[in-house]
Parts: C-alpha cells; structure tokens; sequence
C-alpha cells in the first residue's frame, strides 16, 4: 500500500478551545472517510501529537461533513493569555496532523481526488 | 408573516482586529440587509473591564464608531441594519458615541438600540448568595479560589433580546456579550416571527451564525487547499441568504475573491467544534451531523435539514481574572551554526539569572526556535537541521512580577556577551503583562435580567 501524508486525502481545520484545541479532519471523499473512521483513531492522534498535545485525545465523528473532529486536551501551554507558545491557539495543530503518514490501499487513493 | 421571503444577513467581522474594510465592501459590492460585526473574545472583556475602570466612557470597541461614521450614508441609503457587540462592557456609552456619529452627519430618525444584562460584575457576589456557584466547567473548582482577581464576569446571552430591538424599529442595534451565532439568529427570528421553542429553526440560524461567526475563514480562509483560493487579497466576507423554513444558503457578493464550497464551509463547521451532536447555545441545543451541505450554483452551498432541541436552564458565563505575570522576547541569531548558538544563548540566559538568585519552574518557561520547527515540534516530517538563521523566542510566567521582569533584562547582554551573529533586537527589554485567567461557568437564567434600551435621533 501507497504510504501518503494524511493531507492526500483529507484537509483539516483546527482552533483553541479552552486549555486544549480541537483538530477537524475533513475526509476528500466517501471512500477516505470510511478509510479514516477505521484507522485514524483517537490513539493514533495521540501518538503523533504527543509532542505538542500532553493531555488526553477524544475523537467526535459526523458522517454529514466527512468529519473526524479530535480533541486534543492540553496542546497550548495553558489556555487564553496564560499560554507563553508561539501557537497559543492551536491555529497550526490542523497541518501538523495532516503531516501523518498513512498506508493507504489504492483504492481509496483512486476514488479520492487530490484537492476538493 | 415574514416580511420578505429571503433575507441577507453578513458577517463583516470575526473579531477586534479583523479587517476594517471588510464590512466597508460588504455594504458597497452588492445588495444586503443586515451587517452583523463581531468585536468580542474572552480577553477583550478583561481589557474592557480595566479601560473603563479609568475612564467611565470607554470600555467598548471604538472601531465600531470610526465604521459607523464610514458607511453611515450607505447604510441610510440602502436601509441596511447593523447588529454588532461593540458595546463590550459599556453599551451605553457606545450608544452615546454611535449618536454622536449619527447627529454629526445630520441623519434624523436613525434608531438605535443597546442589549444590556450580560455584565454581571457588580451581582457575583449577589448572585453567589443566593445560591449560584460559579464552579468551574472544567476543573470543578469553586470561584472563591480566584474571587479577589475577579476583573470581569459576563453571561453570553442569546439573540432574543436583538430580535426585540429589531422589533422595537432600531436599525443599528449593539449588544454586549452574546453568543457569536446569536448575532445572525437575531435578525432571523425578528423576520420570520421564529418561536422560543422552534428549535429545528433556531438551531439552523445558530449553524448559519456559526459558519460566518470567523468571517473570511468560511469563505476560503485559513483553508487548507489555499493554493486553489482565487484573489485572497479581495476576499469575499460571507452572507446567508436565510428562509424562513430554516434552510439557507451562504455566499458571498460576485466579483470577489475566495471560495464558497462544500469544504470551505466544512472547514467552518469543524472551528473550534466539541461534540458535534451537542453544540449548546443559550437559545437551543443544534446537533451538527443533521443536515445536509450541497452546492448550489458558484460560490453558493446550501445548508437543509438542521435539528435542534431545547436549550439548558442555564446561561455560560465567561469570567476572567488576574493570574499572574509573563513576559516574552525574541533575538535573532544567523548562521553558522545558528541552532546551535540559539541553544547556547538560551542556555546562558537561565544561567545568568540563577547567579542571580532568579530561578523559574519548568513549566513556567518557554524556549522557542522559530524556523527551527517551533510549531509542528517533534514531528518527524517537519524537522529543520540547519536553517539560515532562527528567531530565539523565550518566555516566562510567574506570580511574581519582579521575577518576570528581572527576566526581561537578561536577553539584550547577549548581543555582546553571547555567541556572534545575535541581532535583531529593537524592542527593548520585555516587560511583564498581565495574564488573563478564564474561568467558564454557569448560571441559571432566571437570575438574569435582559434590557433592550432604543432611541432615535
């Protein structure tokens, strides 16, 4: 299987929430999202963030918007003005996890376009 | 009955700081009925709250007026209304300097109306005696523990009071705090006669305020696919088109920049999200996995199909407090080598202060290597070996402001006294800032009081 970075088949919003952020990874189409509900876990997440995110992943789905939304629980050095990181509000934690490395079967990639 | 049967409500502004030609264009690019402006995050009200306490006029967002004053005659002209929180924590003050605006350019019969009742300062302590704890949403503690640097409470209020003043003939109405969404769901429920419990409607108007709550970033924004964004520089704000059966459409004024898809919008919906089924509001609880995107012409996504249910008893509030100090400065260092020498001034820094007798916690700092990896740090993919040059950020945080100032001094000696090639450093010494604490609560509505004040010039 292809290994690709996860921005191949999906893109990806995040933004501050509290003392944490939340990451909301937008699958490029059906076949990537059923690929990503499998394999993208919460875990999984966690793993690759672990350097920027020291707390707890938990991971919402909705099927409507092709919608993995993570929450990443303590990734902005202490929340609002407490935070003393450059990103204090997490605007950079979307691309950061779109940098994931995946094997992904072809044809996923196949039925998946390469932007929307 | 609705007074029209499709209404286009904008929104000109995401927060204090956003662009201030964007609700100019929103007004002169094409048609609209209503502008919404937003000016207001949780440490805006703190700021606010420490204006006012030295001067009694001031605490709102000044912006706001310097727009009015600017598109006045477009918004007499076109009948357009302008529903923004620019009133901060001193709507009425707000109010006076907006009719100031308004008899200067000699308009007579402008009304404008102020949403009061969401700064409850001077109740907390009130309130906490007649039962309201205040505990925090999400450590449990109780706010007795950072009572004494209480700087500002505030619940976020719903649209009902805007759609009110709406009701009352005001054409530029100004709130302080309130839910974003609130701000367009207003407007909404004033036009088509929506009912407190038509909660598939006010949960499809608080979806529609919430996908152009951030401005641009609905619209192509901040979007992941920004090489595929045509004319950033003219990009469009976004304007729903609402119906009074709660389906909508968003979009933007032809002929300008940015894009409006089914992902652009997606985007939107994932900021800031938590559980997608429950996104709570003061006004009804909207379940984000009910309804459907799809695009409807250039530029045009409709949204169908929202659900919501009944609202919580309770008001958020958002209260902030005084937590401590921190300060934050930055030198550049070139290469050769300029990691490593960025290591080593960092290095030096913590050393010269400890001969001093001033030592920090771990966790309270911060050093940063700006080209070097800061904010994708420990991803493999992202890792920097050998850049040019970095910019040397470092931080700290204490109660003690002393501390943090003494700190402040020790980055400039570098320049001589440190490895070669350290520059960049026209700030002067970083000195200690406040730092705002947020404290989110809730309080139970009934203990609230909302006020709807209109006049007319």
């Amino acid at each position: 299987m292809p290994n690709v970075p996860l921005a191949r088949i999906a893109s990806a919003r995040s933004g501050d929430k509290g003392e944490g952020s939340n990451v909301g990874v937008l699958a490029r189409s059906g076949a990537a999202y059923e690929f990503l509900k499998a394999e993208l876990t919460a875990e999984r997440v966690q793993a690759h963030m672990k350097s920027i995110n020291a707390g707890a992943v938990k991971r919402f789905e909705a099927d409507n918007l092709r919608l993995l939304n993570f929450l990443l629980m303590d990734s902005l050095g202490g929340g609002g003005s407490a935070s003393l990181k450059t990103d204090a509000q997490g605007k950079t934690h979307g691309l950061a996890l779109l940098r994931l490395e995946l094997d992904v079967p072809n044809e996923v990639l196949q039925a998946t376009p390469e932007r929307y | 009955m609705p007074k029209q049967d499709t209404v286009l409500i904008a929104n000109g502004q995401g927060f204090w700081g956003d662009s201030i030609l964007a609700p100019v264009r929103l007004v002169n690019e094409g048609p609209l009925d209503y502008l919404t402006l937003d000016y207001l995050a949780e440490v805006t009200m703190s700021i606010m709250q420490k204006l006012r306490s030295r001067k009694p006029d001031a605490g709102y967002a000044t912006d706001f007026v310097r727009l009015i004053d600017r598109i006045l005659p477009q918004l007499v002209e076109k009948k357009i209304k302008v529903i923004a929180n620019a009133g901060g924590v001193n709507p009425q003050a707000c109010m006076a300097a907006v009719m100031e605006v308004i008899k200067k350019h000699g308009y007579k019969g402008v009304t404008v109306a102020i949403v009061e009742g969401d700064d409850i300062l001077a109740d907390l302590d009130t309130l906490i005696a007649s039962g309201e704890k205040f505990a925090n949403m999400d450590t449990g503690a109780a706010l007795a523990t950072v009572r004494q640097g209480v700087t500002s409470a505030n619940v976020y209020l719903g649209a009902f009071p805007i759609a009110e003043a709406l009701d009352r003939g005001a054409q530029i109405v100004i709130t302080g705090r309130g839910t974003d969404p609130g701000l367009v769901l207003g407007p909404m429920i004033h036009e088509f006669g929506w009912k407190k419990t038509d909660y598939d409607l006010l949960a499809a108007g608080t979806v529609a305020g919430h996908i152009v709550e951030c401005g641009a970033q609905c619209t192509g924004g901040n979007y992941t696919d920004w090489r595929h964004v045509p004319d950033m520089a003219r990009i469009g704000y976004p304007i729903i088109e609402a119906k009074a059966d709660g389906t909508f459409v968003i979009t933007k004024h032809a002929g300008t920049g940015g894009i409006v898809n089914e992902s652009s919008v997606a985007h939107q919906l994932a900021y800031e999200m938590g559980d997608p089924r429950a996104y709570l509001g003061p006004d009804c609880s909207a379940d984000f996995t009910s309804f459907q995107l799809s695009q409807a012409g250039p530029d045009r996504v409709l949204v169908q199909g929202v659900r919501g249910a009944a609202p919580t008893p309770t008001y958020k509030a958002s209260i902030s407090y005084m937590n401590g100090y921190k300060a934050l400065g930055e030198l550049t260092v070139s290469g050769p080598d300029a990691l490593d020498k960025a290591r080593l001034c960092a290095d030096i820094v913590w050393k010269r202060l400890a001969m001093d007798g001033c030592e920090f916690a771990p966790e309270e700092k911060l050093v940063e290597f700006v080209g070097a990896n800061v904010c994708h740090a420990g991803i493999a993919s992202a890792e920097r070996k050998d850049p040019g040059e970095v910019i040397l950020r470092m931080g700290v945080k204490s109660l003690d402001q002393k501390k943090v100032d003494r700190f402040g001094m020790e980055l400039v000696p570098l320049v001589t006294s440190g490895p070669p090639g350290v520059t960049g450093f026209a700030g002067g010494r970083p000195k200690a800032t406040e730092i705002i604490g947020f404290w989110p609560a809730l309080v139970s509505k009934t203990k609230i009081k909302t006020r709807v004040t209109v006049v007319t010039s």
